[in-house]
């Protein structure tokens, strides 16, 4: 699925970053129902994780609240440069995944 | 005589704004991001948070996609989206000569899919068709509307005309009634646009995805407890030609966001 990440390409060394996320799912509460009555099934996403060249720097748990295509925005310190790794995790095996690279000067 | 004369060319001349208040002037048009709040706003002008770029991206990727049993892609014919997409659907709906009668980018899209790709239709408000007229569309961002030009598209527009001028629905309301004659008011508590279609397909946060502007009349419609034409109807196309006409110079926006 696509997704859009932000994250500077270039950051100085103990600079605070922002990383912003954005992915396509229909997140699905659960909760509606068709024309004919029958419960629509829940189909969200449930989790998401980043990581900083290995190590987990930031995760969430996404509930059936929160809106179709979810945006996600959080802070870290640029450390070394390398590469941030993205992990969505969702109902029915849904897996999507997205990278990004900065360089730390 | 004289002097009765000119009361009743003075009262003539001062009531007939009232009677001609349905046209918008070209420069009191104004998009429907103007109505919005400050977030929404933002929401629109920032590509990496704008929901409506995601459709764009899969737009991209299937604009290179080989379909159909010609096992074409739209890039085969169309080649590169950014130079030969750009301003194109800034000039939708369009006159096909085919048919003698103006098609959608929508109904264009599926036109080359079924005479060039010998593909499948996709349906309307599918998610790829969606994402196909996004992809398209964004490639006019900031071009101005210039659809209905066209001589050929003259009764069509006039047919779009009456249907924005015609009460319909339980609420015996017409288009004009809102979009020409109380923009700036609000309906329970949501601002009343011009309904200017500068960013379709667009998404709407009440929607949670993008959506083409038939949807949109179609809500309209149900709002007025009309009976909805269908997707892809002449009236629907001759509406949406008539909006864009009445939209003429606004810049594109697609993919816009709306409340």
């Amino acid at each position: 699925m696509a997704a859009l990440i932000n994250v500077p390409a270039k950051a100085k060394r103990g600079a605070i970053i922002e990383i912003r996320t954005l992915t396509s799912h229909i997140m699905e509460t659960g909760f509606r129902h068709t024309a004919a009555g029958d419960v629509v099934p829940r189909d969200i996403i449930t989790s998401f994780t980043c990581r900083y060249n290995g190590a987990e720097i930031f995760r969430a748990d996404l509930f059936p609240a929160i809106a179709a295509n979810p945006y996600l925005s959080f802070f870290t310190v640029a450390k070394e440069s390398g590469k941030f790794e993205f992990e969505w995790i969702g109902d029915n095996g849904y897996s999507s995944t997205a990278s990004a690279s900065i360089t730390v000067e | 005589m004289i002097f009765w004369r000119a009361i009743a060319a003075a009262t003539l001349f001062a009531t007939t704004p009232a009677l001609l208040a349905g046209e918008i002037p070209p420069d009191a048009r104004r998009s429907g991001y103007a109505f919005m709040g400050p977030d929404t706003q933002a929401m629109q002008d920032d590509d990496t948070i704008n929901p409506g770029m995601l459709f764009v991206l899969d737009g991209e990727a299937l604009w290179g996609r080989k379909s159909g049993s010609a096992n074409k892609a739209c890039a085969d014919c169309h080649g590169d989206a950014r130079s030969s997409m750009k301003g194109v659907a800034a000039r939708y709906p369009a006159f096909d000569k085919a048919s003698g009668r103006p098609v959608t980018l929508d109904q264009r899209i599926n036109l080359c899919r079924a005479n060039h790709q010998q593909a499948t239709p996709l349906p309307y408000e599918s998610r790829d068709l969606l994402a196909l007229s996004a992809f398209v569309a964004h490639q006019s961002r900031g071009v101005a509307i210039t659809a209905g030009d066209d001589p050929q598209l003259k009764p069509f527009i006039e047919q779009g005309r009456d249907l924005f001028m015609q009460r319909e629905g339980q609420l015996n309301l017409a288009c004009t009634n809102c979009h020409d004659d109380n923009f700036n008011k609000r309906l329970a508590g949501a601002p009343i646009t011009q309904g200017q279609p500068t960013g379709y397909p667009l998404y709407r946060l009440e929607w949670q995805t993008l959506g083409s502007l038939e949807r949109r009349l179609r809500s309209c419609m149900s709002g007025v407890r009309a009976q909805a034409y269908d997707y892809g109807s002449p009236e629907l196309v001759a509406l949406e030609l008539y909006l864009m006409s009445r939209a003429r110079g606004l810049p594109m926006e697609t993919p816009a966001v709306r409340p």
